[in-house]
């Protein structure tokens, strides 16, 4: 194996996979990008084995009408041997919920997850996953915790507890057999999880953003500690499946990368890393990368994939072409702070850069990106991001001036909001329930999702002051009168 | 009836028997020693419980006075209680374990939960005993068991709630990892499930033992129309002491009563929370602990450990591999098999399920029906009483609620905003709440109708009695979650005393106070049945209300009488409740809660 992932490491180099036989129906819809020329390769030559073949996966929920609510849609996926496969992709874009059908935890509406060309939901695919919380026993001793999976295996407690030792010293935990997980700092626990996942000794390890809950000293650390124990062949594991929305940690682990787009969840581009270990953040050639991945989730996609058919042979009914926009979960502040920024950087940035200097990951910068860009504050073009003419009026405007320009933009160009507005000026007592679009919203998200996008609808609502929002009645209804009269008075 | 607000009490009192610098030393000989006369005292109760149980029942059980027979008296309680709370505890488990995971009855057994925890128990005290009197005719067991079911009927709901919503909330990440890391039912239940509701269960656990106290001091002394079921026991001793005026007798029973709770309270509440703090699900570790000397010589027993060595461990061992082993058969049984086969499978459960529950329907319709073929003997005139009495213990219910919230806010509040006081009141509001109303209830009822009182008055006095604990416990709790920067806040600004209250301590206390008036409801109407009717030496005093009609019934066997005004009563207790007390409920969750 050894010499295969050499192989990969010198000969192969990344590439999109657009018309690669491993991945058929790949909508990548990445042409207006050029990838950097200089990391444009030949196929790989000598294709490893196939761990886990994904074909055809899909995840929806389906409503009480005929609708149904499309999470992820139809996806081929392989993991092969020898690679540190890393999927990326903004929040909502089904990451978790894919990895989650990988692992055989949950099962795919349609289509079928093979293990070595055997249905997963059959067999016994040998798997560990890191939880980005840890998902440690409290009430358990660090060695008890790393022994439960193989007591689940019902081992015999002598071999048991030799193993579970040799693995906690192998992750530097040497010491710390008694303690209990709340006695341990985060870095510490989140070892003790590596150490239960490895030492069932998994053909595939599955890591669900195993560094997001660590401070960014220790995530550097862990990830070293890791790439260190993978190429110095010290865990039995032939290949790692990394689940993180933070993408300089995929361009320094991974050999291949899988990025997500959204609404619903599909595959936007799929390539190989061949840089040379260890990465160097700073090479021109890892920034370009992390530029090119920036540039692939904020470029709109142009032509959209067909749409695939219920059994009924109803079309499914895709976010993209409903009714009403996906409200991003941006704050007005957030959008008025991105936008004094880009200002300070003469009205156009890098939105790489830009996340740089906030020291931002993608899931934190996207929302709010996309939220001015939706309002017309702000254009994206080529991962660049350029404030419009309104969008600088309203940066430089004082907070009541802010807050007309706010709601001009967002009645001209939120559905929701104006169907708010509206309602409330035709009832009579001036109020509507929260619980009417509830159920308007609920036929094109799904339940998680329309609360949320309720509350970010209320909090641009109240901000923009175009309704009041009564949280103990859950009506909205209009603002006060006396604030449009002190508004009124200090334009004059 | 103690209600212990969590992280109350004891944190506060755990200097008074910690002298754990004794037992560091290593005296194992004297610890074992120690374990061992505990274990032959278990053996030697058990012996004299068999013997006492399959005797043949005396029928007319003459209640001894003397103080030399408290002893035996308090240990045949105490054996009711705790054979009780096994059963409720091993039926908590398995029904909120059942409702958990079951779909498509989840619904139905938590809509059930709500209800059987709103039903008066003690309606049932005279089919339950009846029943169990026709299944061993000629021995005691009979009659044990029916107090021991009815108690359990007291206890056990909460409970199963309690375990219920703790699975339900456990967190998605761990209930993967025992998924992907192939974990057996068992092996969940053990390490994952048990754990996380530990807490839970055992706070619940402390509350059910003490109403159990309640209800066993009613089902001691039970009378069926001519028929007298008494059981010897400490609630028998003390109705008997106080109904023949016996002054010393009563102080006697009283002072084993508190003596037996607080020794339950060290020796058995104590080690077990001392040990349940490792199911903490918490980041961070807490600085305060609750420790325990008996706990730390069960722990350092090396005889304990050496039978744990021999005995536990080797036979969990077996039942891991068993499992682990059965899984790996079950997979390579199900491996070659099509998708097609295994739903045909689970097609083949289901209609094994389907039998299941239809007959299940069946026996329950069958029941129902047969049930209510016994109303149609109600008259319309008592119908009509039984509406008049519902209505006059409303007014004596929500009447007791009031006057117990009107001293308990003050003084509530007051405790919890002054430590010092905290300090004082507290151990004695404990001991003063654990002695069950029931046990004071013969004592006050003569003192009151010699006072002059009538019973009517009275009975709203006895309804207080029992239930204004739970307000006055949780009004302390809410008192100190105040934070204090919000008092200094209305300390700094020189709020008035009425806008201290209405804008500060009410909202603040607001969602403890609603928790301890639901709870205080529930039982001031179950505690109705015993206030509104009383018999004391063979006269019976009573006054109009609902109460009273279900007892009356009881006496003279009209069950028709009886099931109508309980279901009644039940219909009240679940309408107030999702009327008034659900909403808000709501309002506290929402609106007031701190640190939300």
């Amino acid at each position: 194996m050894r010499a295969i992932f050499l192989l990969s490491l010198y000969y192969g180099h990344y590439k999109a996979l657009q018309g690669n036989d491993t991945l058929s129906a790949k909508p990548a819809k990445c042409s207006g990008l050029q990838i950097p020329t200089n990391f444009q390769f030949q196929k790989t030559e000598l294709m490893p084995p196939v761990i886990i073949r994904a074909e055809q996966v899909e995840k929806y929920y389906a409503q009480p009408s005929e609708n149904r609510i499309q999470v992820i849609s139809p996806t081929d996926l392989t993991i092969s041997e020898g690679e540190i496969v890393a999927l990326l992709g903004p929040s909502g874009s089904g990451k978790s919920t894919l990895l989650r059908m990988l692992t055989g935890l949950s099962t795919p509406s349609a289509g079928q997850v093979y293990w070595h060309e055997k249905p997963v939901s059959s067999g016994e695919a040998n798997v560990a996953i890191v939880f980005q919380s840890f998902a440690l026993f409290p009430w358990l001793t660090v060695v008890e915790n790393v022994e439960a999976p193989l007591k689940a295996r019902g081992m015999e407690p002598a071999e048991r507890r030799k193993r579970a030792v040799k693995m906690l010293d192998t992750v530097g935990l040497d010491g710390f057999q008694t303690a209990y997980p709340k006695e341990l700092s985060g870095g510490m626990r989140q070892r003790v999880g590596f150490a239960r996942a490895l030492v069932v000794e998994p053909e595939v390890l599955f890591m669900d953003e195993p560094f997001s809950a660590l401070d960014v000293l220790t995530a550097e650390n862990l990830r070293s500690e890791l790439l260190e124990l993978w190429h110095n062949k010290t865990m039995p594991t032939r290949a790692i499946f990394i689940v993180t929305h933070n993408i300089e940690e995929a361009v320094l682990l991974a050999d291949r990368i899988i990025v997500l787009g959204r609404n619903p969840g599909h595959v936007r581009t799929d390539f190989k890393v061949a840089l040379a270990h260890p990465r160097d953040r700073k090479a021109p050639a890892f920034t370009q990368l992390v530029d090119y991945i920036y540039k692939v989730l904020t470029q709109p996609e142009r032509k959209l994939p067909a749409l695939p058919l219920t059994p009924e042979g109803k079309p499914v009914r895709d976010q993209r072409q409903m009714h009403y926009q996906m409200l991003p979960h941006a704050r007005p502040g957030g959008i008025a702070g991105l936008l004094e920024i880009l200002l300070d950087h003469n009205g156009k940035d890098d939105i790489y850069r830009l996340a740089d200097d906030l020291a931002f990951e993608i899931d934190d910068l996207l929302p709010i990106v996309d939220a001015a860009q939706l309002l017309g504050f702000l254009t994206v073009n080529e991962g660049d991001a350029a404030i419009t003419p309104s969008g600088a009026e309203y940066a430089n405007s004082e907070i009541l001036r802010q807050k007309e320009l706010f709601r001009t933009a967002a009645v001209e160009n939120v559905l929701l909001l104006r169907q708010i507005v509206r309602a409330i000026e035709a009832k009579s007592d001036k109020s509507v329930p929260e619980e009417f679009f509830h159920d308007v919203l609920d036929e094109q998200f799904s339940e998680d999702e329309t609360i949320r996008q309720l509350e970010t609808a209320i909090n641009w609502g109240r901000y923009a002051e175009l309704f009041d929002f009564d949280a103990s009645r859950r009506r909205f209804t209009q603002p006060e009168k006396l604030e449009e009269v002190s508004s009124g008075e200090i334009e004059e | 009836m103690i209600n212990l607000p969590h992280s109350f009490g004891y944190l506060r009192s755990r200097e008074t028997l910690a002298r754990s610098q004794v037992l560091q030393r290593s005296w194992s000989l004297m610890i074992d020693l120690s374990v061992a006369g505990i274990c032959l005292a278990c053996f030697y109760g058990v012996v004299l419980l068999a013997r006492y149980w399959f005797g043949h029942p005396t029928p007319q059980i003459e209640i001894s006075l003397s103080p030399r027979a408290l002893p035996l008296y308090a240990f045949y309680s105490i054996v009711r209680i705790w054979m009780a709370y096994a059963l409720s505890l091993i039926f908590a488990i398995v029904y909120g374990y059942t409702a958990a995971y079951n779909h498509r009855i989840e619904a139905l057994m938590i809509a059930g939960l709500d209800i059987l925890q709103s039903i008066p128990v003690l309606s049932f005290l005279p089919g339950v005993m009846l029943a169990m009197v026709a299944l061993f005719p000629t021995r005691q067991i009979g009659l044990e068991l029916g107090a021991i079911i009815l108690i359990f009927t007291g206890q056990v709901w909460n409970m199963a709630f309690s375990f219920y919503s703790s699975l339900k909330s456990l967190p998605r990440e761990l209930r993967e990892a025992t998924i992907i890391y192939r974990f057996s039912p068992w092996q969940r239940l053990m390490q994952l499930e048990l754990p996380y509701a530990a807490i839970g269960l055992v706070w619940n656990s402390m509350v059910s033992v003490a109403g159990g106290w309640f209800f066993l001091m009613v089902c001691e002394m039970f009378v069926l129309g001519t028929r007298d079921f008494r059981l010897p026991g400490l609630g028998s001793y003390l109705q008997t002491a106080a109904s023949t005026g016996n002054g010393s007798a009563i102080a006697w029973g009283l002072f084993t009563m508190i003596a037996i709770i607080v020794a339950t309270d060290q020796l058995v509440w104590r080690p077990i929370i001392a040990w349940s703090d490792k199911f903490k699900f918490e980041q961070v570790e807490t600085t305060s602990r609750v420790t325990s000397p008996l706990l730390h010589l069960f722990q350092n027993s090396r005889g304990l450990q050496a039978l744990q060595k021999h005995t536990i461990q080797p036979i969990a061992e077996a039942v891991y591999q068993r499992f682990a082993e059965n899984r790996q058969r079950l997979l390579a049984a199900t491996a070659p098999s099509t998708p097609r086969a295994a739903r045909n499978r689970q097609r083949g459960i289901s209609v094994l399920q389907w039998i299941v529950l239809l007959a299940v329907v069946g026996v329950i319709g069958y029941a129902a029906i047969h049930a209510l073929y016994l109303l149609r003997e109600v008259k319309r005139t008592q119908f009509l009483q039984i509406m008049g009495g519902a209505m006059a213990t409303f007014f004596r219910v929500n009447t007791s609620l009031l006057l117990a919230s009107l001293w308990t806010i003050p003084v509530g509040v007051a405790i919890g905003f002054h430590p010092r006081l905290a300090r004082i009141a507290q151990p004695l509001a404990q001991i003063a709440a654990s002695v069950p109303a029931t046990a004071l209830f013969p004592i006050l009822v003569m003192a009151l109708v010699q006072m002059g009182g009538g019973l009517g008055t009275a009975s709203i006095l006895l309804m207080m009695l029992g239930t204004q604990w739970y307000i006055l416990f949780n009004v302390i709790a809410g008192a100190m979650a105040i934070p204090s920067d919000l008092r200094e806040v209305a300390q700094l600004y020189h709020f008035t005393t009425v806008q201290r209250w209405k804008t500060l301590i009410l909202p603040g206390i607001f969602p403890y106070l609603i928790t301890g008036l639901v709870t205080a409801s529930g039982g001031a109407w179950n505690a109705s049945i015993i206030a509104e009717y009383f018999r004391v030496r063979n006269q019976t005093l009573q006054t109009f209300g609902l109460g009273a009609i279900i007892s009356a019934a009881t006496d003279s066997g009209e069950f028709h009488i009886l099931l109508l005004a309980t279901i009644v009563m039940a219909g009240m207790v679940v309408t107030i409740n999702r009327l008034v007390w659900r909403p808000l409920y709501h309002l506290a969750e929402t609106r007031y809660k701190l640190g939300g």
